[in-house]
């Protein structure tokens, strides 16, 4: 009987390895090169600022990474995240207008969002999972439907009203100093004019880096992340084996829908307010970030930490290219390409990115 | 003695088509069943309706003496019917030892109360049933997209076996399979009778079927059109009854001549 075996050794199996690895290649590449040529690229605030700007990807990119592998497409991630930023800052200054406290209000604002975001994606599972609808055109009507909800919800303009202590905690770390004076864990302590504040891990990474830490093992380790690659893999296969795959398929889309809600209060957070189209421009970012990240469009292949890789390369590009001067919409250009690129890999030399794990 | 699996007048419709007409059958423990018939005679469709992939739009299935509704690939597995398909049903992204274990993982817990995919006993046990079909893999940590089409079909019918079926299907078992592994399968088979398991195999070659089986029951254009002991037909006769040859239709048909 035939034997096969990846190759290992030889020029073939250079570029086979090479091609496994050229994510975190490219990665470490892309970094060294801004590195030494942007003067204040590789310091403690040029990673600082990194590492904020990295959850909206993060997280729609974790919400795609689950939907990609089941063989799906979410082109809904964006605006339900806009979606949850508004409805997260309305209702929060509505409980406020009450007479609830600041903190209590953001804290059932964040709880009453957290339920209604995975309203959409429950909507999306059942056309996909149960009425067999494409999910490019579940997904991209619930983009419609949620971006039409969140301007009706603001009349167009930006949600207001949102209290200042949702800003400290979104602009705050994990461990925040003042010299001398106080030490302050996650929210953002008040800092007078000429005191210095020193910040640990911005609560902005330390959020959805610890929902993907979760999420990686839920994917790699238990039976429903198996259930996942199965139903990508080949979908027939998992229903004769007897697996649930509508009730599973309708999962992956509320997760995702939760994912970007998650994605929507930490925007809310972060810029105290909420807005229809917070979450535009990273629809294209996440997906990008898990094609390159070494998914397959097709299904049944990728994982976290791979898209966490593609994100990385995202994120750095883009820093880079605003630190250099160049205008960001380049970054789109050269997003836009590059998944084309890794579409055409996947399409004609499958083997040169999808390897065993 | 009571029948392992009964099926009566079984009956699917795909729009104008009807696949399987009215089609009853027995299968007693320790009984193999060939199932036969030329392409798009309805077999496939007759099994996917006792392993839950259809349901049937007319008719009714018994099970150990017991109506059974099988409305779902779930239910048939746990009354003990496994399936292995002609399309071998492997998710080609997951290793041997995944596959053996879909939709049945077994799982262990951490931290007394995260339940993780328990993989090393997967592996030792998907080791231990391919092991029984003598069928060499290199290792059951690959991906079901490097194994050949042999090796594909050794761990489908692994996986059938491995779950203790009362009543086993076997859709083509043997045809990816060398000579030698052909033999093995067929031994297997008999093997597996003798521990009671009915047995349902449909195949094209009908040497396989006529050295296993103990009754073949002959589909013709979704309708059951013979059914005979092995001891008292030949494969002449049984070609015939497959393809529709005259004589056949005399007996089946008469009021076809006009």
């Amino acid at each position: 009987m035939e034997k096969m075996i990846i190759e290992k050794n030889g020029i073939r199996g250079f570029f086979m390895q090479l091609g496994n690895k050229w994510a975190i290649i490219f990665l470490l590449l892309e970094f060294t090169i801004f590195s030494f040529a942007i003067p204040g690229f590789f310091s403690f605030n040029g990673i600082q600022v990194l590492l904020i700007n990295s959850p909206f990807i993060l997280l729609l990119g974790l919400a795609e990474t689950f939907v990609i592998i089941s063989g799906g497409i979410d082109l809904s991630v964006g605006f339900i995240m806009g979606f949850a930023s508004v409805v997260s800052a309305k209702l929060i200054a509505v409980f406020v207008e009450l007479g609830i406290n600041d903190l209590f209000s953001i804290i059932i604002g964040i709880i009453a969002t957290l339920i209604i975001g995975t309203i959409p994606g429950l909507v999306n599972g059942i056309l996909i999972g149960r009425l067999k609808v494409p999910a490019f055109i579940a997904t991209f009507s619930m983009l419609g439907i949620t971006h039409g909800i969140s301007e009706l919800l603001i009349e167009g303009s930006y949600a207001k009203n949102v209290p200042p202590l949702a800003g400290a905690i979104g602009n705050g770390s994990l461990i925040n100093i003042v010299p001398g004076k106080t030490v302050s864990f996650f929210i953002s302590p008040a800092v007078q004019r000429g005191e210095q504040l020193i910040e640990i891990l911005p609560n902005m990474f330390v959020i959805p880096f610890i929902i993907i830490v979760v999420f990686a093992f839920i994917l790699k380790r238990t039976k429903f992340g198996k259930h996942t690659y199965a139903i990508g893999g080949n979908v027939d296969a998992a229903i004769k084996a007897g697996i649930n795959v509508k009730n599973h398929i309708t999962k992956i889309y509320m997760l995702s829908s939760l994912f970007s809600t998650i994605a929507g209060i930490l925007y809310m957070l972060r810029f105290v307010t909420g807005k229809a189209d917070a979450g535009l421009v990273f629809l294209l970012d996440a997906i990008v970030a898990v094609v390159i990240g070494g998914a397959s469009l097709y299904g049944g292949i990728g994982t976290v930490w791979k898209t966490l890789t593609g994100c990385f390369i995202i994120l750095v590009l883009e820093m880079g290219l605003r630190m250099f001067g160049v205008p960001t919409f380049y970054k789109l250009i050269v997003v836009g390409i590059i998944l084309i690129f890794a579409v055409l890999i996947d399409q004609f030399f499958p083997e040169l990115i999808h390897k065993e794990d | 003695m009571g029948y392992l699996l009964e099926v009566k007048n079984l009956t699917k419709r795909f729009g104008g088509l009807v696949a399987v007409d009215n089609v009853s059958m027995e299968v007693k423990e320790g009984e193999v069943v060939g199932l036969l018939g030329d392409n798009g005679a309805g077999k496939s469709t007759l099994i996917k309706m006792i392993s839950g992939v259809y349901r049937p739009d007319g008719g009714k299935i018994f099970f150990e003496g017991k109506e059974v509704k099988i409305d779902s690939p779930i239910k048939a597995l746990s009354i003990a019917i496994e399936t292995l398909y002609q399309d071998l049903a492997l998710a080609e992204n997951l290793n041997v030892y995944s596959n053996i274990f879909l939709g049945r993982e077994k799982l262990r817990k951490v931290l007394k109360f995260i339940n993780v995919l328990d993989n090393n006993y997967m592996h030792e046990e998907s080791k231990k049933i391919l092991e029984r079909l003598e069928i060499e893999i290199p290792s059951l940590r690959n991906r079901i997209s490097m194994l050949s089409g042999g090796q594909r079909q050794a761990v489908a019918i692994s996986r059938s076996i491995y779950w203790n079926a009362k009543l086993l299907i076997m859709d083509e078992p043997t045809a990816a399979l060398g000579i030698t592994e052909q033999k093995k399968v067929l031994d297997l088979i008999n093997k597996l009778k003798s521990q009671g398991i009915g047995i349902i195999i449909i195949s094209h070659q009908l040497y396989d079927v006529f050295s296993v089986s103990d009754r073949l029951v002959i589909l013709r254009r979704g309708k059951k059109v013979g059914e005979r002991n092995i001891k008292e037909t030949n494969p002449d006769e049984i070609v015939s009854l497959i393809v529709g040859a005259e004589k056949v239709s005399e007996k089946i048909y008469p009021e076809d001549r006009n």
